[in-house]
């Protein structure tokens, strides 16, 4: 070797140092270049674009950040704002985030009693713990148990009374629970899943209440309770769109396997169900539910109203969610239905073990975004006379202190929603990524 | 010695109903039958018994009577002498006036907004991801709310236009108002209308006025021009396709064949531009735009326009990069792979959802509540109920002029679907 390099005299013996790359190769004139301005179109583009940012920032951010945090009205917000010799030129001057603070609680719990604030916190608190085994698999599996008692604390919770109305109700699903598990050896299956489903219904229907009326009047446990009308704000909000999310899925799963069924008379009733629910815009069952509900009931029958809301929101969206599944559904490959099949599953357990997982899994982004429109849809409820955040910004604006006042109301009703929305969209997407089993 | 034995004849046994599975399906529909017409038996004499308690009868007759309520948005001859069936006709032409603006001003934003999304540059498609984003995770309820409050709120009064340094002043060469009372746009106004025209007493010069007549005539002239110029462009494929050539000048023959009839029709009626102009406190002439069309419009608009522009980039991503790349070896160019190979097959992927979404923009259209745009909702489903009382019928009508517009659009779709479904085995 080493004569070779004797002879081979144009041979570099030693390393040149190492040169740093040309500036437009690297750093952030080659990003800018590759991201910015890597053709006339995309550069007039990004001019376009940061003219469009700087006019809107600088319309809005001093807005935002000179806003008045302390203050008891809009006037004393304008004096504040003319005592800074403030941009009055502008037209609106400044923001007077003061109306948050003054009317937060409004705006979170509506007219819910102020000393009994830590009823729906604790609610939510026990809600997203119950919902931590449902959405992350990593909790503990124990955590379920808290999960099914979950829906009948947070009702407590929230419209107070005694505990033995949901105690009761409770005890209706534990008994066809147990008539399932240990009716099945005994009387068959198909006998123990209808004695499972009727006898809770009968027992909610006669047995229930007057257990629940006997034993609150011999025990009384209960807390103050809080008529449905205190309701308002977020919370109503929170209330109508979680109940709807958690009913309307398996709904929505039933209506779904019925509309796939091979059952002439199912099949056409899921269709006519689900299409006469999907045509009419929810607005219009809202106003059915307020008006016509009374026509359809026995005369002398009258509930609450965010009940029938409740049960509106349900139904509209327990539609949009089976044809969710019905898309997952259709999408499965023939070969798992005749596989189920093959392994002489009968027809819950090939749904149950084979077909759902899958269709579920398929699903997911549409599910998520049908959970989201429902939540957003809940701002509805205002036109039926309910004060969800959008009837309380209207009802702030209506007082003497607060007249005149929208866009910061808006900024964080909207923001609020946005959260919520924005999270739930994300949570989907790290679920489809998660569940993902093929290689990609 | 084996012998062969027929299987014993057994009877027909109750409990086969539920056991063998020949005969279970038949059980469970029957048995599911029944309980659901006794539901629906049960309601239907709820209902009786209600409307009898009340004093009411079912009856349709109420559509016949005079309304006696006015509409400020009226597409069609209406005053507050007209019937409630002629109250909702309106309210329906209205429904669907602000479903056709925003489906087709959600589209283009739609198909812009998802394009500049995929775009490599990256302020760009940050800008739109926070468009869409914004739009889609809050209700659009709120942005209706948002738009009526920045039009009433934000805009100039009439009055602030008046007067030599006036405040605020028109835009586009004096020809649009905006003001807090709506956007005053011109009218086409034709000096020989159809409907004939009235002659200024003093000076004998003749009024430009506009009747139904000239509009549907130019509509029909136009639609027209189209109908040739697809005729036109199909003869021109046709021809090449034989001959390999296409026809020379085809482009400005389709061109002509829209324009022309279109420009000789306006030439011939004589029309002109009525352009608004501030009077007494208001202004007059030209189209008034009110907040609540324009609100409802533009938050519909943007709203389907976010949703719309997620299916166009889905639509696009779900067309494999290989035919791109076949495209390009076989040496077309970029602007021939996506007109040739890419959005034919993106089409297929985005135009059923893209339909559904019209049909959400058309549903979320009954928003006009919560600006108090006049549409069906609100004569038919408000105001006439209030005044007759006849709630159960006015929201049947309602429910079903909703559901039938549904059905319409989604069998159009079905037929669609099954036209540009991929042939399978």
């Amino acid at each position: 070797m080493s004569e070779i390099h004797a002879e081979t005299a144009y041979v570099r013996t030693e390393m040149l140092p190492e040169q740093a790359p040309p500036i437009t190769a690297a750093g952030p004139v080659k990003w800018m270049r590759e991201n910015l301005f890597s053709s006339p179109l995309n550069a007039i583009l990004t001019v376009l674009s940061i003219i469009v940012i700087y006019y809107v920032l600088q319309g809005i951010l001093p807005w935002m950040v000179n806003g008045i945090w302390n203050a008891d009205s809009l006037s004393e917000c304008r004096e504040i704002r003319d005592a800074r010799g403030g941009s009055s030129e502008h037209g609106h001057g400044v923001a007077c985030w003061a109306v948050l603070g003054d009317r937060w609680h409004q705006l979170t719990f509506g007219f819910y009693p102020s000393d009994l604030y830590w009823r729906p916190i604790l609610a939510l608190a026990l809600f997203l713990a119950a919902l931590a085994p449902v959405l992350f698999d990593t909790v503990p599996r124990k955590m379920f148990i808290l999960t099914a008692a979950a829906p009948f604390i947070c009702a407590w919770l929230l419209w107070g009374g005694t505990i033995w109305g949901p105690l009761m109700i409770a005890v209706g699903f534990v008994i066809g629970w147990a008539i399932f598990k240990f009716g099945a050896p005994a009387i068959g299956a198909l006998s123990a899943t209808i004695a499972a489903i009727l006898i809770p219904i009968l027992y909610w229907l006669f047995i229930a209440g007057p257990i629940a009326g006997a034993l609150s009047g011999a025990i009384p446990i209960g807390i103050e309770a809080v008529p449905s009308d205190d309701f308002g704000g977020f919370l109503l909000a929170f209330v109508i769109g979680a109940s709807g999310i958690i009913l309307s899925m398996p709904l929505g799963i039933v209506l779904a396997l019925g509309r796939q069924s091979d059952l002439f008379i199912i099949n056409k009733f899921s269709v006519i169900f689900i299409e006469v629910i999907r045509g009419v815009p929810l607005i219009v069952w809202l106003f059915t539910a307020s008006l016509l509900l009374n026509y359809f009931l026995p005369p002398g029958t009258n509930f609450d109203l965010m009940l029938r809301v409740i049960i509106m929101v349900t139904l509209f969206s327990s539609a949009y969610i089976a044809e969710v599944i019905r898309g997952g559904l259709a999408a499965l490959p023939r070969g798992q239905y005749e596989g189920a099949d093959s392994l002489g599953l009968n027809y819950w357990q090939s749904m149950q073990l084979i077909i759902l997982p899958q269709a579920l899994k398929i699903s997911i982004p549409g599910i998520v975004s049908s959970f989201i429109g429902l939540f957003k849809d809940t701002v509805l409820v205002v036109f039926v006379g309910l004060s969800d955040p959008i009837g309380f910004s209207n009802l702030i604006r209506a007082t003497t202190d607060w007249n005149g006042i929208y866009w910061e109301l808006f900024i964080f009703i909207g923001l609020c929603f946005f959260i919520c929305c924005y999270g739930m969209s994300r949570y989907s997407q790290y679920l489809e990524r998660k569940l993902r089993t093929d290689h990609r | 010695m084996a012998t062969m034995t027929d299987p014993p004849v057994e009877g027909f046994r109750l409990s086969q109903l539920i056991y063998d599975t020949r005969y279970r399906s038949m059980t469970i529909q029957v048995v599911a039958f029944v309980l659901i017409m006794l539901g629906l038996v049960w309601l239907a004499n709820n209902v009786v018994t209600n409307l009898q308690a009340l004093g009411k009868d079912f009856d349709f007759g109420f559509l016949g009577n005079r309304a006696g309520y006015d509409i400020n948005q009226r597409l069609v001859e209406y005053s507050n002498d007209s019937t409630h069936g002629r109250a909702a006709i309106v309210g329906i032409l209205n429904t669907l006036l602000v479903a056709v603006l925003g489906c087709i001003t959600a589209t283009v934003l739609g198909v812009f907004a998802g394009v500049l999304r995929l775009s490599k540059n990256w302020i760009v498609s940050r800008l739109m991801s926070v468009y869409v984003e914004g739009f889609r995770n809050i209700p659009l309820l709120l942005w209706i709310l948002v738009i009526f409050a920045v039009m009433t709120e934000g805009t100039p009064q009439p009055r602030d236009f008046r007067g030599e340094d006036a405040e605020a002043s028109m835009i586009l060469g004096d020809s649009v108002a905006i003001t807090n009372r709506g956007i005053y746009i011109p009218n086409l106004v034709f000096n020989r209308s159809l409907g004939g025209n009235e002659v200024d007493a003093d000076t004998g010069a003749v009024i430009a006025s506009q009747s139904a007549g000239d509009i549907i005539l130019l509509l029909a002239v136009i639609i027209a021009g189209f109908l040739a110029s697809g005729f036109i462009g199909r003869r021109a494929t046709a021809i090449q396709e034989k001959t390999g050539v296409r026809p020379p000048g085809t482009f400005w023959m389709r061109l002509g064949a829209v324009v022309v009839p279109a420009l000789i029709v306006l030439v011939a009626l004589g029309a002109t531009l009525e352009y608004p102009e501030l009077r007494g406190f208001n202004f007059a002439d030209g189209i008034h735009l009110r907040n609540s069309l324009i609100a409802l419009w533009f938050a519909l608009s943007l709203y389907t326009g976010a949703f719309i522009a997620e299916i166009v980039r889905a639509g696009i991503m779900a067309v494999s990069k290989g035919q791109t790349e076949a495209a390009f070896a076989l040496g077309m160019r970029p602007s021939w792979t996506m007109n040739l190979v890419i959005l034919p097959q993106a089409l297929r992927v985005i135009i059923p959802p893209l339909i559904s979404q019209f049909l959400n923009l058309t549903k979320n259209s009954s928003l006009a509540i919560a600006v108090g745009y006049m549409d069906v909702r609100s004569t038919l489903g408000g105001i006439t109920i209030n005044q007759t009382g006849r709630e159960l019928e006015g929201m049947l009508l309602l429910g079903l002029f909703y559901l039938i517009t549904s059905l319409i659009i989604s069998g159009a779709m079905n037929i669609y679907n099954n036209s540009v479904k991929l042939q399978e085995r």
